[in-house]
């Protein structure tokens, strides 16, 4: 079958059956549009040159497939946090379990809310940044997601708050298929953290498109299911501006298939861009995709991707990654690092670093790895006296130093760092 | 202490016979030098008590006060009290040296039975030890010996000896890369460690090193045997004449 036959099948099969939610007129204005972004780019088929490596089938089906429930005994993620929390239950928020929405710096509301004002900032981000990420690569199922979304939240931060907000993202229905949609707007000179974490879905599209204005601080932290079976294809789109700094951090624990898309774009001057991921897979259910692309559009910008991933018995793990200096965009610094620890043979890591520049003046570097545990340093430990596991895990937590390192803030970093422990203690 | 009967040892991957019948018994408190020429399976002895993989023990045995070390993991051989100084010592970038030594003193102690150390009991006794070796605070708080120099590397493993307090101590080489003052430290760290209850296996190619650290015994290494062993002077004969002598009396 031809490729564009296949991708208007997968489209329309999945299209069939979907309304629109309905809000205030830009509101159905921008779902629109999304629409026919989806219906002429397609959505991803696994014949795809940027789906190569991951096949989309299970995220563009008509139905979501079913993921058990999972418990654990374990205290809530940065539960020690004063922070705003905001629950979903399968992609549908819970007032009753979220605190209020507010805190000093911030403006908090719920999409379905903003979506219905006939005037609200969120007219010039919703779907906006997703937009303008669609080229040069399609990414059609974010255009889903912008148009589908029901629920979400939208921040705005004013100054600096007082506390991070917590999207908090419970799973309870063994077929869920939640679609989420956020936006953040950090204001000139303010600054803002957000903290995701949970499963959210069986199924679970989520989109987020943050607006850092110059001057600005957005730092972004999420730890992604544990032990799940969850699918997840999850888009970040930001645009940021001059002397601002964006910083977002993923940890991705087991599940069957998460796509991570990050997509940045830089413009204005002296601003800074970092974005790092850490993932441990353990078993060949476990698929995990990073896909970032940042564009340079200004002068004496940085940015940063440290990507790590730790694989076991059978895993995989993807990392598609691009730097784009534009023309002018003189006095970049891009750095980008992709390694993969691989704990037995049968795990792999794919990778697709990718450089374009179109300016003299810049300093980018790129460099990817695949490497098993070192063992003469596993030996060296061993010889002091430290058991088989102990050395192992010692070793697999300074490989993933570096990226724990991107992490601003020290005590999530903690949270985030007991967490890989415990997998380690239990992955043996 | 450790004692050591007609051991064989080939390659796992090759077909290559390394150590070819080795005995040696070293007893509780005694100082026993090994020399020999290079590629005499020396630091190959060494990583067979320990537990290196890639060696396949083809006969004799080995045992630590009566313990059959050949059988046991690295680690439980390192409970036992037996304890390697690299020839070449392992950079682990990522790790901290504190969090290292912690991590093994611990580690040993709770396989023994013991309670762990506290972090600042811990803290104390590093600190002065390392004083001891000239190793600075800056030294303690680096990956361990990333970007070490040569002589650094060989404190840090004396260092690592002095925290870890074995029985039974092999030396591969330490003295190789010390400066003259350096050299003198780690001796002194040796000899402040020697005692009744505890042995060591210094393995050198210098009659210097003897100098400081005075053995009991003097065994000469060579292709995979120990040819000869004798008093302090044996060392001091290969200093002065070499091999060649004592292999042509032995062949
Ligand atoms: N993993 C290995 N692969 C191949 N050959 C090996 C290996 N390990 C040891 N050998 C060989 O075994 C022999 C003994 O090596 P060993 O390192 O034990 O010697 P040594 O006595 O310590 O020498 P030196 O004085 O140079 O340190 C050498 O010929 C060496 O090349
Ligand atoms: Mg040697």
């Amino acid at each position: 079958m031809a490729l564009a036959k296949l991708k208007s099948d997968t489209t329309e099969a999945r299209l069939a059956g979907v309304t629109l939610p309905t809000g205030a007129a830009w509101a159905n204005a921008a779902r629109a549009d999304a629409m026919a972004r989806v219906r002429e780019m397609g959505l991803p088929t696994k014949r795809d040159e940027y789906w190569k490596y991951t096949d989309p089938t299970t995220l563009t089906d008509a139905a979501a497939g079913k993921a058990a429930l999972f418990h654990n005994d374990e205290a809530a993620l940065f539960d020690a946090v004063d922070r705003v929390r905001v629950v979903f239950v399968d992609g549908v928020f819970d007032a009753e379990a979220s605190d209020d929405l507010a805190a000093e710096g911030l403006e908090i509301e719920r999409l379905a809310d903003a979506m219905a004002a006939d005037i609200h900032w969120a007219k010039d981000i919703y779907g906006v940044l997703e937009a303008r990420g669609q080229k040069p690569v399609p990414r059609t199922l974010a255009a889903l997601n912008t148009a589908m979304a029901t629920d979400g939240v939208v921040i705005r931060a004013t100054a600096k708050a007082a506390k991070p907000v917590n999207l908090i993202y419970l799973h309870r229905d063994e077929t869920s298929d939640a679609v989420l949609h956020n936006l953040v707007k950090v204001e000139a000179g303010a600054e803002v953290t957000l903290l995701e974490t949970g499963p959210a879905a069986a199924r679970f599209s989520k989109l987020l498109e943050v607006d850092v204005a110059d001057g600005g601080t957005f730092h972004h932290v999420r730890a992604q299911g544990r032990d799940h079976e969850r699918r997840a294809v999850t888009h970040c789109f930001a645009r940021i501006a001059a002397e601002s700094t964006f910083k977002s951090f993923t940890l991705t624990f087991n599940g069957v298939l998460t796509r991570n898309e990050c997509v940045l774009e830089i413009i204005g001057d002296d601003a800074t861009a970092h974005v790092a991921g850490i993932c441990v897979g353990d078993g060949k259910d476990f698929h995990h995709d990073d896909t970032v692309f940042i564009t340079h559009d200004a002068v004496n910008c940085e940015s940063r991707q440290v990507f790590k991933k730790v694989l076991r018995n059978g895993a995989t793990g993807v990392f598609q990654g691009k730097i784009l200096v534009k023309e002018g965009a003189q006095k970049t610094d891009g750095y980008q690092i992709s390694q993969s620890l691989l704990l037995d043979d049968d795990s792999q890591f794919l990778a697709k670093p990718e450089l374009e520049i179109y300016a003299d003046d810049v300093a980018c570097s790129h460099g990817s790895t695949s490497g098993a545990i070192d063992e003469t340093a596993l030996f060296y430990l061993r010889s002091r006296g430290v058991s088989h596991d102990d050395a192992r895990n010692l070793l697999t937590l300074s490989f993933l130093a570096e990226a724990l390192e991107e992490i601003a803030d020290e005590s999530l970093a903690e949270d985030l760092r007991d967490r890989l422990e415990g997998w380690l203690a239990r992955h043996r | 202490m450790l004692e050591i009967k007609g051991l064989e040892v080939k390659l796992e991957e090759e077909d290559k016979q390394i150590l070819k019948g080795v005995d040696l018994k070293i007893e509780p408190g005694m100082v026993h030098a090994i020399m020999g020429p290079n590629g005499s399976g020396k630091s190959t002895l060494s990583y067979v008590l320990s537990g290196r993989d890639g060696y396949e023990v083809t006969g004799g045995s080995a045992t630590l006060e009566g313990n059959d070390l050949l059988d046991m993991e690295p680690e439980e051989r390192a409970a036992l009290g037996l304890f390697l100084a690299f020839q070449y010592p392992v950079e682990i970038p990522g790790v901290g040296n504190m969090t290292f030594l912690r991590t093994a003193v611990n580690a040993q102690r709770k396989a023994r039975g013991e309670e762990e150390l506290s972090a600042a009991d811990f803290l104390k006794e590093v600190r002065a030890k390392a004083k001891s070796l000239k190793i600075d605070a800056d030294m303690l708080k680096r990956p361990v010996n990333v970007g070490f120099s040569g002589g650094e590397k060989k404190r840090n493993e004396i260092l690592q000896m002095a925290m870890l307090e074995p029985k039974m101590c092999i030396l591969d080489e330490t003295d190789s890369g010390l400066d003259v003052d350096a050299m003198k430290l780690v001796s002194e760290g040796v000899n402040a460690l020697r005692s009744e209850g505890r042995s060591f296996l210094v393995i050198t190619h210098y009659q210097r090193l003897l100098d400081h650290i005075k053995p009991d015994i003097v065994h000469i290494m060579a292709d995979g045997r120990i040819v000869k062993s004798g008093g302090p002077e044996l060392a001091l004969e290969v200093e002065n004449n070499g091999y060649a002598d004592i292999l042509a009396e032995v062949a």
